[in-house]
């Protein structure tokens, strides 16, 4: 038995060290790619060495649950499009809190009825701190994924911010009352308040601040993990639970800070509820796909702007077709793309690279910004809040300060879009009203196809 | 081993700071995978519902055990399934 116990120890410090390492790579383009094997390799090793564990039963259980519960994730990670990663990454990363407040469910629940068993107060503070913060990220994740779906629409009912307050004091109420009394009674209801906290928490929250409340989320799931490694005395799960805990706290700052809103305002603020006061002078002009093809055999420069449209039509594949039809032709073709086009920060450059688009042509805001005055046409792929000229102008536009991509500031503007409806934040677009913006409406995907076939025609 | 309170509270600080650091200074383009990333290296939850669920003797224990399993191996694999996926974009772009 002793000899496991040092096996297992050397175990946990290898992960410890490929989590580091790993996640340490992931963190630059050039060697991410090989960082999650890393990582991988550190979460197997740990995992192999725990059925070591002295004392260790139900392993047909654990192995039934392991096996059904992969295949699952295994098969759904797989199959989903690249377009609903967000959704994804939210799911799983409910899983994983719910599991840590699972942990914490099975560990506590041992106490009751058995007065003799003791436990430092501290390490059950912490056990049910984890629960806690474990079953906010579950519900509330499954909720970020329901309204990532648009399954689920923003509610707002009359003194939300008391009622919430009043569940999450309440569970920390329960929690405390069970550390007293060890009544299951009261676990029960401390499980149900932090459940609900969880959920009343994301629900008014709008989709387009989604990723930063998934990304808060994962540090809290983190946070909870850490927890329920001192409960269960396990050093790996305390490194490896603090590490997300506070990488995952910076990138929810880091994210917030490229939308320039702050976390408190996404979490607080009934973002979108406002519409701003932008009085919107002139009309939507609209423009035949065939008549905006034929436009572009007369440009020199075209600048693409994805965003979310490109995304939900899958439509990147055949804009770098588009693409390198026009850079043929002898025409200058860059991309632009805003920190938080579509629904995650880096989504859109995901995209592209899926399509095979060279880095050389992505430029990020700052460095295209200047070049829109020299542009000719500004083509907007179903982005929307990340062009609007009104987040420049409008001190009552919900989106006021957000910096934006300049492509108003192009000589034509062609806006490719769906429909006539407002973009995720709910604010009315003025760049649409533009005099220089011609409406091209039509999902981006055939509006593409369309267009090179316009071109190819004319060649 | 056991750890005594003050040695966690040296690793959980230390962790902390690793964590802040070696995100530090990342581009935006890597914020998803790394969100991504990290949230398959709290999958990590699967040792401790592995545990947990062993060591259970009630049934009660063993359902929610059995639930604590299921639900962080899903973690596990499936943020492990798309970061990967992720991840790939930046291999096959970098070739070309």
């Amino acid at each position: 038995m002793h000899n496991y116990s040092l096996i297992i120890q050397i175990a946990y410090y290898a992960a410890a060290v490929l989590f580091i390492f790993g996640l340490k790579r992931m963190g630059s383009p050039k060697t991410a790619a090989n960082g999650i094997y890393w990582a991988g390799l550190g979460v197997l090793v740990a995992i192999i060495a725990t059925f070591l564990f002295p004392g260790i039963h139900n392993i047909a259980l654990i192995l039934v649950a392991i096996a059904i519960s992969s295949i699952i994730a295994w098969w759904s990670g797989r199959v989903v499009a690249l377009t609903a990663m967000p959704e994804m990454i939210a799911m799983f990363n409910g899983m994983g809190g719910g599991a840590a407040a699972a942990i914490a469910a099975v560990e506590l629940l041992r106490l009751v009825g058995h007065p003799t068993l003791q436990m430092p107060i501290s390490v059950e503070a912490l056990g049910l701190g984890g629960a806690l913060i474990g079953a906010i990220s579950f519900t509330g994740s499954i909720f970020a994924f329901l309204k990532l779906r648009d399954w689920l629409d923003n509610i707002w009912f009359p003194m939300q911010q008391i009622v919430n307050l009043l569940f999450l004091f309440g569970s920390i109420a329960l929690g405390i009352a069970f550390v007293i009394t060890h009544s299951w009674v009261l676990f029960t209801l401390f499980f149900i308040a932090s459940a609900i906290f969880g959920i009343l928490m994301t629900i008014p929250i709008g989709g387009a601040d989604m990723p930063v409340v998934i990304s808060l989320y994962n540090a809290f799931t983190g946070l909870a993990v850490a927890c329920e490694g001192f409960l269960l005395n396990n050093i790996a799960l305390i490194i490896a639970g603090t590490i997300v805990g506070s990488a995952g706290t910076l990138l929810t700052l880091l994210m917030a800070k490229a939308m320039n809103r702050s976390v408190s305002n996404i979490l607080f603020s009934k973002f979108g509820a406002a519409k701003g006061g932008t009085k919107v002078e002139g009309e939507m002009k609209a423009l035949d796909i065939d008549d905006a093809a034929i436009n572009l055999n007369y440009v020199s420069s075209v600048v693409f702007v994805p965003g979310y449209g490109m995304a939900v039509a899958q439509a990147q594949q055949k804009v770098w077709e588009l693409a390198q039809l026009l850079i043929s032709r002898g025409v200058d073709v860059k991309f632009a793309i805003h920190p938080v086009a579509g629904r995650m920060p880096g989504h859109m450059n995901v995209l592209l690279a899926e399509a095979g688009v060279p880095y050389d042509y992505i430029y990020d805001m700052d460095d295209i910004n200047p070049d829109f005055d020299s542009t000719d046409v500004a083509i907007i792929l179903g982005a929307n809040d990340v062009v609007n000229p009104s987040a420049r102008t409008d001190k009552n536009s919900p989106i006021y300060g957000m910096p934006i991509i300049n492509a108003d500031h192009a000589r034509q503007i062609y806006c490719i879009k769906r429909g006539k409806g407002l973009g995720y934040s709910g604010v009315v677009n003025t760049l649409f009203f533009d005099e220089k913006t011609k409406m091209v409406y039509g999902d981006a995907k055939s509006v593409m196809n369309r267009m090179i076939q316009v071109l190819k025609e004319n060649e | 081993m056991i750890i005594d309170g003050f040695t966690a509270l040296y690793i959980f600080t230390l962790a902390a700071f690793t964590g802040y650091e070696v995100i530090g200074k990342v581009p935006v383009i890597l914020h998803t995978p790394l969100m991504s990333g990290s949230n398959f290296i709290h999958g990590l939850v699967l040792v401790g519902a592995i545990i947990a669920c062993g060591h259970a003797t009630t049934l009660t224990g063993q359902i929610v055990g059995f639930i604590a399993v299921f639900l962080a191996s899903g973690n596990a694999v499936g943020g492990y399934v798309v970061t990967v996926r992720m991840l790939e974009m930046f291999k096959s772009s970098k070739g070309k």
